[in-house]
């Protein structure tokens, strides 16, 4: 099904399983801990050897040799595997660096060898046994020295968030320079990690030259085909299986060195080889959202109309690398007639800068909406007020594209009404609540649309049952649910009655989970092959498909009315489509929408920040389930606050590493850290963007709420903080006299 | 069979109701420690490599997967289960510790069909995403409320001599142990005090 142009009314429109706050389907076997995750399919693969995966521990250089005579001594060690003995392998489309490395070494952790054996303590015990010896190189490993040198340079996250090496619009510098009020601040964002809870794993069987891979991999297509370019095998000899993905949050969008390893490791071993990253080496053997650098300015009348607007960005990463896209969001978000965008990507050798929830988005808006904040103070406006001044129904840059839908204004307003922001003292440092500083912040959300071409298998049973098949994940998204949702609304039958498989390669190809384009796209393919399966319905039992109503396990036209399962009743029927996407999304921009607002006290004795209060509004199209959609938003605005308040890969400038590679210290938020959220959706369906009208929502939560709580902090304090995280002592020394 | 038996045979698998669930050539030659407990309300026999984790032991050998592995290192929370009723990091502990105890996991708590309590408010309370943690979670939460009823004191109690009452910071404060990195928090307080109040 080709969706080219807007969706008319059409069966989802109905909205009596669609829409609805249903618990999701896979909850009991999550609560019960019965859902079998990548490293957990011991019925499948019983008699596996455990892996154990040797990282490099230098940033950059060349292995002299490596000494494994006392691991393969070790008790229970069967085989190991390092690239020596792996042979000429390929590397995978979304990977920069390989992911097994030697004799050259590209970044700290990269993987040099795995160890297997007959338990997990033996592969442990004989990894430790391994010797290498390095020849250490020189590398790259400071941000702020290499991007005095680096070159302008444009780039995509694969995400759905992409800008140029410059883009221009109107006449920015002599905007800027004739602007009455004036703004020219740089702010900068760390390193992050995913940190996601599930450490990267798999399980590896091979049958002769054909291999069964469980992962956990939230694009089951892009890892079936770069696991398959990676060990140079054909495609159709690998099944890649991912029914359950504990976190992912852009880190498994990729294949990665587990389930290489895990393959060659059972390869060696002549048996299948299970293996979980090890924790202490995720965050510099995968992927990271690289640190930014950002300048932004932004000139303005004394009204407060934007004239001119420019946010430039640098970033690293290693050779052949991309750019992290933070100025994206600024081509859109306001109005302004003079406008440039810029980004510059440094060459570092530290570990592989990659996609991260909202790349490009979440750290962009963590300086924009900052910048927002305080040219609104130079105004003397209200944050709230300056944006709505400058909001634009139109692209700035492509005037004639106007917004599919655009509700950031009463995103805005409700949310201030909600919230109550009239409360808030714009004069920063005045409200007090005992020894609590306390202050207010409010931020815009603002996330692009994407749709990816997807597809679905869809089977009636003769039992009146509806089976979906789709190689689309659940990364915790709500992906089962919303599935089951759309296929109960168009075949007309009770949620219960339909079972949803999903992460395998031997289903159709979906969209996957990535770039908040999941839910939209995967769902809307559900829909297509509904649609084809209805025709096949109507016909077996003799109705016109388009007259024919399917309602309450039944399908109807005029004054007859036959039980659906009847359809089935010699046999299975069973259809498959895929939704594929013409040009509408050129035609208009489509756009997801949103308001932070937060409240945060500030000890005045200690620079604590503990967040009071959350609210997002947001404006997404239609929600497929409120329930599973606000669970993305509090996720997000959770993720947010850990930006903003304390999430930061600190960079060994030495070494070329992130010396704070594990949970302790890599910090995220825990309980203590998160008081009770709101979430409110606006009601919309946006017939622009597919036959479900609905646009994602997971990266939408976390777009701007870094900025709103900075915001919230600085109204409470009237100390700026510029430099992500604002750990206490970035304003301790600068916090008002405690009265 | 006798615990010499265990020993004899040197099987690092599960001895189930006498019934040896592995016994693989190439294990007999591993040093074994033979250790006998319960877990979840069954007894468990095993011989196993005295460095395995009370977390691998339930994992890999008895395989109740409910009990995930997230770090390794007590520092996200995933692997709690409770011991003689108190929650531990099963990953901080060696299985041979825990000779003669009675450990439950989530898959003792409740099953899909007959969830807990606590279970399934987290699923009508969405208190969780991804599901990973979520095990962890809520054991942790069951041991909580009885924490609270116990008297334990907490770091956020006012006064530690007097019993808390499970309020949401009381909540939030003793749940901080389990990270939840899809950030289901909120959802996962409301379950809580759903189940601490129907309690009272």
């Amino acid at each position: 099904m080709k969706f080219d142009t807007p969706a008319g009314t059409n069966p989802i429109d109905r909205m009596k399983v669609v829409g609805k706050p249903i618990d999701r389907i896979d909850g009991p076997l999550k609560t019960s801990g019965t859902a079998p995750y990548a490293y957990e399919h011991h019925r499948e693969a019983p008699d596996a050897a455990y892996g154990y995966v040797v990282g490099a521990t230098i940033a950059k250089g060349r292995v002299r040799s490596i000494d494994l005579d006392a691991a393969r001594q070790s008790p229970g060690v069967i085989a190991i595997v390092t690239a020596a003995e792996a042979g000429k392998l390929g590397q995978g489309n979304f990977n920069t660096a390989k992911l097994l490395g030697g004799p050259d070494v590209d970044h700290y952790h990269q993987a040099l060898a795995v160890v297997v054996a007959e338990t997990f303590e033996q592969a442990r015990a004989a990894a430790g046994l391994v010797r290498i010896d390095y020849a250490r190189g020189d590398g790259r490993f400071d941000l702020d020295k290499e991007l005095k040198t680096a070159p302008l340079h444009g780039g995509n996250s694969d995400e759905g968030s992409e800008s140029g090496p410059e883009h221009r619009t109107g006449k920015f510098e002599a905007a800027f320079d004739a602007a009455p009020v004036k703004l020219d601040a740089t702010y900068t964002t760390p390193d992050q990690s995913h940190a996601m809870m599930e450490p990267f794993a798999s399980i590896a069987a091979w049958k002769g030259d054909e291999l069964q891979l469980w992962t956990s991999n939230q694009m089951i297509a892009w890892g079936h085909s770069d696991l398959a370019k990676t060990l140079n095998i054909p495609k159709d000899k690998i099944r890649f299986m991912s029914p359950y993905v504990g976190g992912g949050f852009g880190g498994k969008l990729f294949l990665r060195a587990d389930a290489v390893l895990a393959a060659l490791g059972a390869k060696g071993a002549g048996r299948p080889v299970k293996l979980a990253m090890q924790r202490p080496l995720i965050a510099n053997n995968t992927t990271h959202r690289p640190a930014t650098r950002q300048r932004i300015r932004i000139g303005c009348e004394a009204d407060g109309t934007i004239t001119a607007i420019a946010h430039e960005s640098g970033s690293g990463d290693l050779p052949g690398g991309e750019p992290e896209t933070a100025v994206n969001q600024t081509e859109l978000l306001y109005a302004g007639a003079n406008r440039l965008t810029a980004m510059r990507l440094a060459v570092l050798d530290l570990p592989e800068g990659n996609a991260m929830r909202a790349p490009g988005e979440a750290p962009g808006m963590m300086a924009l909406e900052i910048a927002i904040d305080e040219m609104a103070e130079k105004l003397g406006m209200d944050p709230v007020a300056f944006r709505i001044k400058n909001d634009t129904q139109v692209d700035p840059m492509k005037p004639e594209r106007r917004f599919s839908e655009r509700n950031l204004i009463r995103c805005l307003e409700d949310g201030a009404k909600r919230f109550g922001w009239s409360k808030r003292n714009a004069t920063p440092g005045q409200m007090r609540d005992g020894r609590w500083l306390v202050g207010m912040g409010v931020a815009a959300a603002f996330r692009n649309h994407l749709a990816l071409t997807s597809g679905a298998r869809v089977r009636l049973g003769q039992d009146g049952r509806v089976t979906v098949e789709t190689d689309m994940t659940d990364i915790g998204t709500g992906s089962y649910t919303i599935i089951a949702q759309t296929a109960a609304e168009m075949m007309g039958v009770p949620v219960d009655r339909v079972v949803v498989k999903l992460g395998d390669s031997s289903f159709p190809r979906s969209a996957g989970s990535g770039g908040q384009f999941g839910a939209g796209s995967a769902t809307s393919g559900v829909y297509a092959a509904c649609v084809t399966l209805r025709e096949a319905v109507a016909q077996k039992l003799g109705f016109n498909a388009t007259d024919a109503v399917f309602d309450d396990g039944k399908v109807r036209a005029g004054n007859r009315s036959v039980a659906l399962a009847d359809a089935a009743r010699e046999g299975e029927l069973v259809a498959e489509d895929k939704i594929e996407w013409g040009d509408l999304g050129k035609k208009f921009q489509q756009s997801t929408f949103g308001a932070h607002f937060v409240e945060v006290g500030v000890d005045a004795f200690t620079g604590v920040t503990r967040v009071r209060r959350m609210l997002a509004v947001c404006a997404a199209g239609r929600i497929l389930n409120p329930k599973s959609a606000r669970s993305q938003v509090i996720g997000a605005m959770t993720m947010g606050v850990g930006g903003a308040l304390m999430e930061e890969l600190a960079v060994d400038k030495r070494f070329g590493l992130f010396i704070n590679h594990d949970l302790a210290g890599y910090e995220v938020p825990v309980h203590a850290d998160i008081p009770h959220q709101e979430v409110v959706f606006l009601d919309e369906a946006d017939a622009t963007v597919s036959p479900m009208k609905a646009k994602g929502i997971g990266e939408l939560g976390l777009c701007g709420v870094g900025a709103a709580v900075a915001n919230a902090i600085y109204n409470a304090t009237g100390v700026r903080v510029r430099d992500y995280p604002i750990t206490l002592e970035k304003h301790l020394d600068q916090l008002p006299a405690y009265a | 069979m006798t615990r010499r038996g265990v020993l004899t045979a040197g099987a690092a698998g599960a001895v189930a109701g006498g019934v040896p669930v592995s016994t693989s050539a190439e294990r007999r030659e591993m040093a074994t420690m033979p250790v006998r407990f319960e877990v979840n309300g069954k007894r468990r026999e095993l011989a196993l490599d005295p460095r395995t984790t009370l977390l691998d032991a339930l994992r890999e050998h008895l395989h109740l997967t409910g009990t995930k592995k997230g770090c390794d290192h007590g520092q996200c929370g995933a692997c709690t289960v409770l011991v003689n009723g108190v929650r531990i990091n099963s990953c901080l502990s060696l299985v041979v510790q825990h000779q003669d105890d009675k450990v439950t996991t989530i898959e003792g708590l409740g099953t899909p069909e007959k969830l807990h309590p606590m279970q399934a408010a987290f699923v009508r309370h969405d208190g969780y995403q991804c599901g990973y943690c979520t095990p962890g979670q809520i054991c942790s939460a069951v041991a909580v409320l009885d924490e609270i009823k116990r008297g334990v004191p907490s770091h956020v109690q006012a006064d530690v001599t007097k019993t808390a009452r499970p309020t949401n910071v009381e909540l939030r404060e003793r749940m901080s142990g389990n990270i939840c990195r899809c950030g289901a928090y909120s959802n996962i307080a409301e379950a809580m005090a759903e189940v601490a109040g129907a309690k009272a």
